[in-house]
């Protein structure tokens, strides 16, 4: 009986709830501010630099949508979280949106009751070892120690890749990603491995970088992007057509330096609607005409995003890969705004 | 007559032989004093050796300035000793000393938590020395030269040095003088700690603190008529009522009548050493007083209390405080009202408190076992009422012989603040430091930042055991 009146209770608040989030967009208009889950801790994705400030490829994606919504880039409000408390943070409603390296899987789209909205980063596991091992495929690791982060998924899928391929290794488990470059960098292992963008970070930070490869097997498909709550689609269109609006501008050359100029100058009809000088796409999800520009003024398109963050031109100097436009290769398509 | 064979005067006395005298000896008597010593001396020597050998080079190639990154850094170190030698990584402390110690604190309002740490000190001098007056008074005064020390490093010589001086000056003073008067400043500094730290209006703190008064009116009218548990509960009802519906508007109307406000600096940028202080002094001085009331619960003859007490304290030691931290920070979340703001760290300070309560709960009662029966009676025949028999006679007895117990829980719930990370604070040891090797800069630097952090905990651990040693020295009565 009173087990029942718990359960009851827990409901009617879980109901409270899920009507409150409704208008999500409302609650951000109201508050000037847009509360971002993100992440502390990773080298060009997200993390606070020395001054305090977020820096990275997804805090961007923060600041855009900040700008498409509010006009103004800074107005962020940035939860760390962390891979345990991001889930929730965001079924709470602590945040708006996390945008945090989550991988998008069936289980936490569906059983978690989120919305994956878009993938702004194809990511893959890979290996790294060391140049002196002569090894070129990761097939060729028979009998190799890889390091690798416990109570992870990339634990199952090096099981199921070294299985699949008839070979076998021996796992030296290490604590966080600091560990298993110190352990590796000492030669408890012969290969290391976990997503493709940390190994090549990783590989930047060893004393001689070049004497690292990272191997061409991608074993597993890690594609990150933006998460909402399921329930408010509204939002959720947001927060995938800021994106693609951002992809858009890369594909139509839009940057942060010519957006002023290119409205005036170009014919594309496609490049007015978004810049919002012919039409009101901004109206049909509760913005204004000039949300795409501002998101695009904050930080750069896609493009620019990825170049300044991650990209061959920083340290961590990682080729686009998958993440091209599909224009040039890759699976960056953004639907057509019409 | 005299006996040719008898020796008429004294040999002078001699030196003893040189191995039963000094260093020697005592070498002999404490290193070598037999085969199995010999072993285990050897044994220990090589180890050190080893340890020293292996991190010697390590420590002497350290890199303070001159670097900017593990890759100048690695540099300056090749230059210096040679291409395979390895080095100590120190220039990142150097870029990255403030967020270990300040989180992501504002730079300009720097001098806001310095001076509440030296406000700190001022609050427990009484406390920890309280009938030595001429230490309370030294320990002020040489706090205050620090204090300055550290916001002239801080930010330089600006009015707010000249004004926290003039505070911790003025304090010495009155130390000096009257050092009885410096327990208000310890029943104030929660709320002035709470304004200096998060900053607003100062009407806030104020009114919460008349909310106290009230405890203490509604109390002191209570308490003759109906006893002093009863006495507490309605003072403790008051109180919360005046909390509850008048805090906001009162603190609203002063506000509006004389506006008085510091800069607001929210929760989500405390990090680091702040962090963890704020967590362990807010943790350690109310699980005290809880503690002791809960050991005084399990012992009371009342089974509602008793039942209660030994609920909640079982209930709390079961349950590790890692699970704790979670409840606080995302079971509470489902449960509260959404779009409530109810500030993460307030949540931890409260479930750590919980915490360190049970345990001290039960420290105390060690003590309290440990009197004879002699005591409780003594207090009942000289016609004492309970409460005042556990304050005059019961407490400090068995407080007295919980100091060690109490102490390392302090301790212990010092050190595991760092556990915060777990729930996304900045605490020093993991979450400074994963931010910090979040920068490509710094991005596989491993020992450094554990070492500093180690260290500043080291200090702070062994100066409040330290103060154990004192204490107990100092309460000492009996005469072996």
């Amino acid at each position: 009986m009173k087990k029942s009146v718990f359960f009851g209770a827990l409901a009617a608040t879980t109901v409270l709830a899920g009507s409150a989030f409704a208008g999500t967009l409302d609650d951000v208009k109201a508050r000037g501010e847009l509360i971002c889950g993100a992440n502390v801790g990773l080298t060009g994705f997200g993390a606070p630099d020395a001054t305090g400030a977020y820096v990275g490829f997804d805090v961007d994606l923060c600041k855009a949508i900040a700008a498409a919504v509010l006009g103004d880039a800074s107005k962020v409000k940035y939860v760390p979280t962390t891979g345990e408390t991001r889930f929730t943070a965001l079924a709470s409603g602590e945040v708006d949106v996390l945008i945090r390296n989550s991988t998008w899987t069936f289980s936490r789209d569906t059983d978690l009751k989120f919305d994956f909205v878009a993938v702004n980063y194809y990511d893959g596991q890979g290996f790294m070892v060391k140049k002196e091992l002569g090894v070129s495929s990761a097939k060729e690791l028979d009998g190799a120690t890889v390091c690798i982060q416990t109570g992870t998924t990339t634990e199952l899928n090096l099981a199921d890749f070294f299985k699949s391929n008839n070979i076998s290794y021996t796992p030296v488990t290490v604590g966080d990603d600091s560990e298993a470059l110190r352990q590796y960098d000492a030669g408890a292992c012969d290969a290391y491995t976990t997503d493709a963008s940390g190994l090549a970070a990783s590989r930047a930070s060893l004393a001689n970088p070049a004497d690292h490869i990272i191997l061409p097997e991608i074993i597993s498909k890690e594609p990150l992007g933006p998460v909402v709550r399921h329930g408010d689609n509204n939002w959720g269109d947001i927060v995938r057509w800021t994106y693609y609006a951002l992809l858009e501008a890369e594909e139509k050359g839009i940057t942060k330096a010519n957006i002023d100029t290119v409205g005036t100058s170009t014919t594309d009809p496609e490049v007015k609607r978004l810049l919002g000088l012919e039409g009101d796409m901004g109206a049909m999800m509760g913005l204004d005409k000039e949300w795409a520009k501002r998101a695009i003024a904050a930080s750069g398109n896609y493009g620019e995003i990825f170049e300044t963050n991650i990209g061959t031109s920083t340290p961590i100097g990682l080729a686009r890969g998958l993440n091209a436009l599909w224009t040039q290769g890759g699976l960056q398509y953004a639907p057509p705004f019409r | 007559m005299s006996l040719l064979y008898v020796r008429r005067d004294m040999l002078a006395p001699q030196a003893p032989p040189a191995s039963q005298t000094g260093a020697i000896r005592w070498i002999r008597e404490n290193l070598f004093s037999g085969p199995f010593n010999t072993i285990l001396t050897l044994l220990a020597i090589w180890t050190l050796y080893q340890l020293i050998a292996l991190s010697w080079p390590w420590l002497a190639n350290g890199v303070w300035s001159d670097a900017n990154s593990m890759a100048d850094c690695r540099a300056v170190v090749a230059a210096n000793a040679g291409p395979d030698a390895s080095g100590a990584c120190w220039a990142m402390i150097r870029e990255r000393w403030h967020q270990f110690i300040f989180g992501f604190y504002p730079p300009e309002l720097w001098w806001r938590p310095i001076l509440t740490f030296a406000l700190l000190f001022v609050a427990l001098a009484p406390v920890l020395y309280s009938d030595n007056k001429g230490a309370v008074a030294k320990m002020c005064g040489v706090v205050g030269v620090l204090m300055v020390l550290c916001l002239i490093g801080a930010d330089g010589f600006s009015a707010h040095t000249v004004f926290a001086a003039a505070v911790m000056a003025a304090l010495t003073a009155i130390a000096a003088t009257k050092p009885r008067l410096l327990l208000i400043v310890t029943l104030l500094f929660p709320f002035v700690a709470l304004w200096l730290l998060w900053g607003g209006a100062v009407w806030g703190p104020i009114v919460a603190l008349i909310g106290f008064m009230v405890l203490a009116v509604v109390y002191g009218f209570v308490a003759p008529k109906l006893g002093p548990v009863m006495g507490a509960s309605i003072g403790f009802i008051a109180a919360c009522l005046w909390w509850l519906l008048l805090q906001s508007y009162v603190s609203e109307a002063w506000q509006a009548l004389l506006p008085f406000e510091l800069i607001e600096v929210d929760s989500d940028k405390f990090g680091g050493f702040l962090l963890a202080f704020v967590i362990g002094v807010a943790s350690i001085s109310i699980s005290l007083p809880l503690g002791i009331l809960l050991a005084l619960g399990r012992r009371s003859d009342m089974l509602l209390i008793k039942t209660l007490s030994v609920g909640f304290i079982e209930f709390v030691r079961g349950v590790p405080l890692i699970t704790m931290l979670f409840t606080a920070s995302l079971l509470l979340q489902y449960f509260l009202p959404p779009q409530t703001n109810f500030d993460l760290i307030l949540r931890v300070v409260i479930l750590v408190t919980i915490f360190s309560a049970a345990y001290n709960a039960e420290v105390v009662r060690g003590g309290l076992a440990a009197l004879p029966r002699g005591q409780y009676e003594a207090a009942d025949a000289l016609g004492l009422d309970y409460w005042q028999a556990q304050r005059l006679i019961i407490m400090p007895q068995a407080l007295k012989i919980s100091i060690p117990g109490i102490v390392s829980t302090f301790i212990g719930l010092f050190k595991d603040t760092t556990l915060v990370s777990f729930v996304g604070l900045a605490d020093p040891l993991r979450g400074i430091t994963t931010i910090v090797r979040a920068d490509i800069a710094w991005k596989g630097i491993y020992w450094e930042p554990y070492i500093f952090v180690g260290g500043i905990f080291f200090i702070v651990c062994f100066g409040m055991s330290r103060y154990s040693m004192y204490l107990e020295n100092k309460l000492k009565t009996d005469h072996s």
